[in-house]
């Protein structure tokens, strides 16, 4: 690729310029690698020191020292739960239509696929004004409880587990469909026994990416009214268990903290988050490359 | 046999039908952003008038003697995405040259997902980095500034990494795209890697490129956590990088978040102020779509 020796000695002037060019690029790549290590080091830096087993027992308080976010790891256990027994059959059966049923020259199949797109492109808050508008208050009226989160997240990161669920299955050959469809099975018995559980794997990842994306959101929560000081972990979905706090909720609510002490509670918290997303992320990669199928 | 098979196609039939009312969920969801917005908004007008909030240079909506004039709510959002954009786009296009023109496929597959790593941190760590450490340490300690504590221009800044990674792989995606043999074609004329990177590829991949930086735009103005933390929440109608700003999202965040009365003006508010930003992220949305249709009609 490289041109001929006399050609370069032709144009020093040019060549200097390429490999400043190229010094230049290498820049951008390496800014970006330099804000995620000082992000890191400084979350690291602050919240380390008060990572401990106090901070994931103890409850919200006044004082820095007795203050810890046992309610706001319930809490995200709990909106967590129902995000995924929500959106892993909404999400995979989406899917499925879209891929195996729907007939793309019919404009309502269309309208579904274009409108997905868009799904994914709109701002976590609208959905939180979503969740507000017809979960917690209006139509259902659940107040500000688990199950109104859970499932405004759920229909947040819903186009994440749809999307890849769509690649999983389209990954699977056409001809492990035509010899079950050969052998007398029906168009849904070859889904159920064949299609699907081939592609699990990358579904699965699609869905513990969509979990993680969860985990991390404030703004709809926000929105739907996690933000007030909650004392108790959620026992219920619905009613006066089911109020709730969230990770991120509560490390937002140190963040505003006037007092350092705070904002370090909010640094540990945050190491804790990621922590946890580096495992979740972890999981998705492992999946991906264990059990990836090759036709 | 015929009424088994019968029975089977029902089934069939009944499956097909739940699968689609799956599938139909989400166009509903569509549908209750849409109604819920434009419910609210339609209320909203009954209390202010539209004049008032399009062209109003005063937003205090919660005072004794409410104002509602949108305008420095939509002020503070676009000098936060110009600041974001500033970051975002050199950066990432940079890092897209970078990696589709001159990383090695193995450093790519290294360094690509370290770039998307990026993507996958909660908002909500970038406020803090942005408060804690970006405005004191970088823009008062190293570059020395003397910013305020709250400002539009770490939060900016810090969005623009946020943005970043959206600008850098859809673009680099795009660059990828363009056929070998464009580049193979300047190389034979005696062209460098920098002029065929900068004359061929990315001319080449504009539309794609386009398409990137305009959803950097709408996830920018999306955004809502950076801006909370570390913006301060003044809405401001000033376009000073160093002042305390309110964007969109920062107020119907921060309104939300206080017990509000259903029926009030004050709640009405997020749901027109809501309204404001859907539209806007749509339109950028429609916008690139139609530019990576382009792209991939020419080459794919």
């Amino acid at each position: 690729m490289s041109a001929s020796p006399s050609l370069r000695s032709v144009s020093g002037a040019a060549r200097t310029k390429d490999v400043a060019f190229r010094i230049a690029m290498l820049a951008c790549l390496t800014a970006s690698a330099l804000v995620l290590g000082l992000l890191i080091f400084d979350v690291m830096r602050d919240g380390l020191p008060k990572l401990n087993s106090a901070l994931l027992s103890n409850f919200p308080s006044s004082q820095a020292a007795r203050a810890g976010l046992q309610p706001a790891l319930m809490g995200t256990i709990w909106l967590i739960a129902v995000c995924l027994v929500f959106i892993v059959p909404v999400g995979v059966a989406t899917a499925v239509y879209l891929e195996e049923y729907a007939d793309s020259s019919k404009w309502w199949n269309r309208l579904i696929e274009v409108n997905i797109q868009n799904l994914a492109a709109i701002p976590s808050i609208v959905y939180g004004i979503l969740g507000l508008a017809f979960l917690v208050r209006g139509p259902l009226s659940l107040g500000r409880v688990v199950l109104a989160g859970g499932l405004t997240l759920g229909l947040l990161v819903l186009p994440v587990v749809i999307i890849s669920g769509r690649e999983a299955i389209r990954a699977v050959p056409p001809s492990i469909r035509e010899g079950s469809m050969a052998l007398g099975a029906t168009q849904w018995q070859t889904i159920w026994k064949q299609v699907l559980p081939a592609s699990i794997p990358g579904i699965a990842t699609g869905v513990i990416l969509a979990l993680s994306r969860a985990i991390g959101e404030t703004a709809p929560l926000i929105v739907v009214g996690a933000a007030t000081f909650i004392n108790f972990n959620p026992s219920g979905l619905v009613g006066d268990g089911g109020g709730f706090s969230a990770l991120p909720i509560q490390i937002f609510n140190w963040i505003s903290s006037p007092q350092e002490e705070f904002k370090q509670l909010a640094a540990a918290g945050i190491v804790l988050l990621l922590g946890v997303l580096v495992i979740m992320n972890g999981a998705a990669i492992y999946l991906r490359n264990r059990f990836e199928n090759k036709w | 046999m015929v009424l088994g098979a019968s029975r089977r196609r029902t089934g069939e039939a009944v499956i097909r039908a739940l699968l689609f009312m799956a599938a139909l969920l989400s166009v509903l969801t569509t549908v209750g952003i849409v109604f819920s917005l434009s419910a609210g908004t339609i209320a909203f007008f009954g209390d202010v008038g539209i004049g008032e909030f399009l062209t109003g240079t005063e937003w205090s909506p919660l005072f004794s003697d409410p104002k509602f004039g949108v305008l420095p709510l939509v002020t503070g959002t676009l000098l936060v995405t110009a600041i974001a954009l500033v970051v975002a786009i050199p950066l990432g296009l940079g890092t897209a040259i970078y990696l589709a023109e001159y990383a090695k496929p193995r450093t790519r597959k290294i360094l690509k997902p370290m770039i998307e790593l990026l993507a996958g941190i909660p908002t909500i760590v970038f406020g803090y980095f942005a408060l804690t450490y970006f405005t004191p340490a970088i823009l008062n300690g190293l570059l020395g500034l003397d910013v305020p504590v709250f400002n539009a221009l770490s939060a900016g800044i810090v969005m623009g990494f946020m943005v970043l990674p959206t600008v850098a792989s859809i673009s680099e995606d795009a660059m990828s795209a363009v056929p070998r043999s464009l580049r193979e074609g300047a190389f034979g004329l005696g062209a460098n890697k920098l002029q065929v990177s900068l004359r061929v590829v990315v001319p080449a991949a504009l539309s794609g490129i386009v398409a990137a930086i305009v959803l950097g735009v709408s996830r920018a103005i999306g955004e809502t956590m950076i801006v909370l933390v570390a913006a301060g929440q003044q809405p401001n109608l000033t376009f000073d990088p160093r002042e305390s700003v309110e964007t969109m999202t920062t107020f119907i965040a921060a309104t939300a978040k206080g017990d509000i009365a259903s029926g009030s003006t004050a709640y009405k508010t997020i749901f027109a102020v809501g309204m404001t930003l859907f539209l806007m992220t749509m339109a950028m949305n429609a916008i690139a779509i139609r530019f990576v249709r382009r792209y991939r009609q020419v080459y794919e």
